[in-house]
């Protein structure tokens, strides 16, 4: 029966542009974070950095907007991670995200799933699917959430969770 | 100045540093990169998605009867 321990969460007080977790310890089987966010301006894209590594992410998403679905594909500097609300969308609404790096200590290539849903009191929401690679072929030791421009706004949260396999 | 918030799993402590110039002008000019990018690909998808419509209605069936058609 797998087990959620919960490795450490931060809640901002003050907007940021990135939250990381660093030196997580090398004691569990998969990793999860949990986010609730919201960019202090209209900028829309979460992305995840492993190690602080600037290459070898690909990803290839499925979006909702309540209107229309379509797919893409990323080959970026950084792990796409979906939507999230912005300063458009209803005051106080935050993005539920849920990040997943399963075998986070092999020394292969390591499959991310990332699912993003954001709120909004409007006609437009979006949930997206993620379906990401890494060839970071290390452990992993930080885990670095961050959106390209502006910040994540205040209240935003992060959860890191390490998931025991017994 | 943007900060970015550092998280020590092993200590449990959180620092608050302020980003460089180039930290923000590096996440600025990727963050236009992938908003082309992602505009790009709702472009292609839409063009699709016109381009199988006009193709069912010279065909004079619907997207259920294609998927059939398909099965």
């Amino acid at each position: 029966m797998a087990t959620y321990t919960l490795i450490s969460s931060n809640v901002l007080a003050s907007s940021a542009a990135s939250v990381t977790f660093s030196a997580i310890p090398a004691t569990y089987t998969d990793l999860v974070i949990r986010a609730s966010i919201r960019n202090t301006s209209t900028t829309s894209i979460t992305r995840i950095r492993l190690n602080g590594i600037t290459s070898g992410y690909s990803a290839r998403s499925l979006t909702g907007d309540g209107a229309t679905a379509s797919s893409q594909t990323q080959s970026t500097a950084y792990l796409y991670s979906g939507e999230l609300n912005t300063s458009s969308t209803t005051a106080n609404t935050f993005t539920s995200m849920e990040f997943y790096l399963p075998n986070y200590l092999s020394t292969v290539n390591k499959p991310i799933s990332t699912i993003a849903s954001t709120e909004n009191n409007a006609t437009t929401a979006y949930t997206v699917a993620v379906a990401g690679l890494s060839t970071i072929t290390s452990a992993i030791t930080s885990i670095e959430v961050y959106v390209g421009a502006n910040a994540f706004d205040v209240g935003s949260s992060f959860y890191l969770y390490g998931i025991s396999n017994a | 100045m943007p900060t970015k918030v550092i998280v020590d799993c092993s200590t449990g402590e959180t620092t608050e540093v302020e980003l460089t110039a180039e930290e923000i002008k590096d996440m600025e000019a990727a963050q236009k990169a992938a908003e082309i990018e992602r505009k790009a690909q709702e472009v292609i998808a839409a063009a699709k998605a016109t381009a199988k419509a006009a193709l069912l209605e010279k065909l004079g069936i619907n997207a259920e009867e294609a998927a059939l058609l398909l099965s």
